[in-house]
């Protein structure tokens, strides 16, 4: 809890700050900006938090994002699909693949960074394949087709509705992981594999679930992404995104090494990703994007673990007292 | 006694003492030069302890260690390979990855001008293994060679420190016996080098092949030698155990129940070469002995279906079971109590609450979604039950003693109503007090009619709770002991192979 009100207190310095060097950044159109893409990024970051605490990784979301986006686009435009219709057909694709990696890595003993290393390369290669590797627009308003615009462009309350199905989306993920025996199995696994399989938990059933949530969230953003750009360029799109949902799950509190997690954090985590990107841009010095962001994160690590061995020295010294007296 | 041989190694009255336990009390042993002694006792004696002091991986608390006449303190493996003490791991300590010459030479390479000399390395390394009789290429890889290459290796790689004295901890558990008279080869060749041995083994019967002198411990404590002449299967065994068994615990035995469990002929992964078939009844408390590495663990973790059995067939309360995993098992409501608690038995960073209630959650929820009050009334009831110290079920479960969590990994099982109750040395490294509350809730557990099996090294609990006892001997059943046969001569007797002599 305090690391979330610590991240919370940072989204505003980092605004405070930014606006104070630079007015522009507090202009509501700008604010706007950050908001709808907090929505888009933070589903693939609740679905790469989602692999992470059960012990795995996910390095294909970006390219995920392209094959998914390209799909989408190929049916809603040459088969004039219904775009609902669609989204389901895709969204399934998706969580076939998951189930795939998942099999991979469960039942063939794979690891989860080589599987996943080549999920990036393949499904990237697979929409260019699909999309003659050329971009792929009009997906807002394909001819005579519906117009699903307003999934991204729309607001509610003054609110960007893709922050709207983050927030549904993270309160959903929250309840899942925290009230739920699926939740509760998935850190067991996370944490410890074999006490959670001793303890009789299908250990194989729930990893290869979280490969399929994750895949979903991608699936999930790749699809707004499409509608909010209107345009899928199958060797750009969704570039590096995997690295971004890492990095958020990572800077919200979910450790490499399985097991912990918050969905707030990880959404807190998105947020102050994509303002330090706005703020860059903003300032316009994009060539520090990278610069900043790797500092950041790195020193968000450095903060958590001073923090742990100050804690856990504390806590030796407390035990240490009563049982020397 | 030895006396032919000069001193090389006096250890004076050494003791260590680890939290809560006194793992050696006042210790001495004396190794001549080229004098190869075995250092025997049951598990948990003290060898281990006292091997680690020698080899510097643990300093003594008191006491003296004299090398060569000179007072010399050990503080780390460094020093003792500079005194010429190696210790030769039960496991091995090598790279797969490396050459055999690399791995001689690992952190010491001999180098010109700051690169590596190889030729240098694979000289030098041909020296040695020629004086353990290896006739390997020094550029192969490790990973090619057998289990017994690797040891021949390893002894090489401590020849290369210039060692006086070779500690072989269990140095033929994993050898064949063609390698194993190979090795006594080799042993034989060192001593004429003038090289000293300390053997390490629970095979009797090798002790008497190759050692000179046997000094036997027990709790701790010296308890007694055996010159050459002396050594005998009989002798060992005495000073190994003869001592007075304190009544700590005794079971109350009931007349057994019907048959819950019919072990067929069941072969584990470990040991696919044996046939294993036992029965347990219901209300029956079974203890499983036999030294370590018998393979007891592995038949437990056979029948909770960790890993599945290779053939025989299990019955459950006369019905065929097939058990090829954890969840096959607890179907069957045969529930595992695991040796290592922290690694297998505890989810180390949940809270009690949450271990408590791992394996039984889905009782606890509707449609998955947990019942956070019956979670909560489930910990409450488990907590009082077992009375665990925990300021509350909130508590992170690492942070409590040892015999605090063992009570939870066993209320994890409790609360599923278990019929078969497997466990694998469930008192290890936990104060009296909570073993004695361990004994305590076998013995009700028994009388509520669970049948249960378990594991254990310490004599005193084997004969102490045990209706009947199961010996295991190499990965086969070796006997089997009723209450009235039970003695530790007798246990120890089948433990290490040897036929029981029936006395009537």
């Amino acid at each position: 809890m305090l690391k979330n009100i610590v991240l919370l207190l940072l989204i505003f310095a980092i605004f405070g700050v930014t606006a104070l060097i630079a007015p522009t950044f507090a202009k509501p159109y700008n604010l706007d900006i950050m908001a709808r893409w907090t929505g888009l990024y933070g589903i693939m970051a609740i679905g790469a938090a989602f692999v992470i605490i059960a012990g795995g990784i996910d390095l294909s979301m970006g390219s995920m994002v392209a094959l998914v986006g390209v799909q989408f686009g190929i049916l809603i435009n040459d088969q004039q699909m219904n775009p609902y219709l669609a989204m389901v057909i895709v969204l399934v694709g998706a969580m076939l693949i998951g189930l795939g990696y998942g099999l991979l890595i469960t039942k063939l003993k794979l690891q989860p960074f080589v599987v996943t290393l080549c999920g990036l390369l393949v499904l990237r290669s697979v929409a260019r394949y699909l999309a003659h590797d050329d971009k792929i627009s009009n997906f807002v308003h394909p001819d005579g087709g519906i117009d699903i615009n307003y999934l991204t462009a729309s607001h509610l309350l003054g609110i960007p509705l893709p922050l709207w199905m983050l927030v549904i989306l993270g309160v959903l993920s929250a309840l899942v992981l925290n009230k739920t025996t699926f939740g509760r199995y998935l850190k067991a696994l996370g944490n410890n594999e074999q006490a959670a399989r001793y303890s009789g938990i299908n250990t194989d059933w729930i990893t290869i679930a979280a490969y399929m949530v994750c895949s979903l969230m991608a699936g999930i953003s790749a699809i707004l992404f499409a509608i909010d750009l209107n345009s899928v360029g199958p060797n750009e799109a969704g570039s590096f995104y995997e690295l971004y949902a890492i990095a958020a799950a990572v800077l919200g509190g979910c450790s490499l090494r399985g097991g912990t997690g918050s969905i707030l954090g990880v959404i807190l985590g998105t947020a102050i990703l994509r303002e330090l990107y706005q703020a860059i841009e903003t300032l316009q010095v994009s060539e520090l994007e990278g610069t900043v962001i790797g500092i950041v994160i790195l020193a968000g690590v450095i903060a958590d673990e001073i923090i742990r061995r100050v804690v856990d020295a504390r806590r030796r010294k407390q035990e240490a007292g009563p049982a020397s007296g | 006694m030895g006396a032919s041989f000069a001193p090389f190694l006096e250890v004076e009255r050494i003791s260590k003492r680890f939290p809560g336990v006194k793992a050696l009390s006042e210790v001495s042993l004396r190794v001549g030069a080229g004098e190869s002694i075995a250092v025997i006792g049951e598990n948990g004696a003290g060898k281990s302890t006292l091997m680690k002091i020698l080899a510097g991986i643990q300093s003594p608390d008191s006491g003296t260690i004299r090398v060569g006449g000179q007072p010399v303190e050990i503080r780390g493996v460094n020093d003792a390979l500079r005194l010429g003490i190696a210790l030769i791991h039960q496991e091995l300590n090598l790279c797969d990855n490396l050459s055999v010459g690399a791995n001689i030479y690992l952190g010491r390479e001999p180098k010109k001008l700051g690169w590596i000399d190889q030729a240098e390395v694979n000289a030098l390394s041909r020296k040695y293994l020629d004086q353990v009789g290896l006739q390997v290429d020094p550029r192969t890889l490790l990973a090619d060679l057998s289990i017994g290459q690797q040891q021949l290796v390893e002894i090489a790689k401590a020849l290369s420190c210039d060692a006086k004295l070779l500690i072989m901890d269990e140095p033929t558990s994993s050898l064949s016996s063609r390698e194993v008279e190979r090795l006594f080869e080799v042993i034989q060749s060192l001593r004429a080098a003038g090289v000293s041995i300390v053997y390490i083994s629970h095979r009797l019967s090798e002790v008497h092949r190759v050692c000179d002198r046997v000094v036997a411990l027990r709790d701790g404590q010296n308890s007694g030698e055996l010159a050459r002449e002396e050594i005998s299967h009989d002798n060992m065994v005495r000073l190994m155990v003869g001592r007075d068994l304190d009544q700590f615990y005794a079971h109350q035995p009931m007349p057994p129940g019907e048959l819950v469990l019919d072990v067929k002929s069941v072969r584990t992964h470990a040991n696919p070469g044996e046939e294993i078939s036992f029965q347990l009844r219901a209300g029956e408390i079974v203890g499983l002995a036999g030294l370590v590495g018998a393979g007891r663990t592995e038949l437990l973790e056979t029948l909770f279906g960790i890993h599945p059995p290779e053939g025989g067939t299990i019955e459950v309360a006369g019905k065929p079971a097939t058990i090829r995993s954890p969840r096959d098992a607890i179907a069957q409501e045969i529930f595992l109590v695991p040796e290592d608690r922290k690694q297998q038995g505890l989810v180390l960073p949940m809270d009690v609450g949450q271990n408590t209630s791992l394996p039984g959650l889905h009782r606890l929820s509707y449609f998955s979604w947990v019942d956070p009050r019956k979670e909560q009334q489930l910990a409450d009831d488990m907590v009082r039950r077992m009375r665990v110290k925990t300021p509350s079920t909130r508590q992170i479960i690492q942070y409590l003693s040892g015999g605090n969590q063992q009570k939870v990994v066993i209320a994890k099982w409790l609360a599923m109503n278990p019929k078969i109750l497997l466990l694998d040395e469930p008192t290890r490294g936990i104060d009296v007090g909570a073993k004695h509350e361990i004994y305590e809730l076998m013995e009700e557990l028994a009388r509520k009619g669970v049948a249960i099996l378990f594991v254990s090294s310490e004599m005193e609990e084997i004969l102490g709770m045990a209706d009947r006892v199961l010996v295991m001997h190499e990965g086969a059943r070796s006997g089997e002991l009723s209450r009235d046969q039970l003695s530790e001569e007798a246990v120890m007797h089948l433990a290490t192979g040897q036929q029981l002599t029936v006395v009537e």
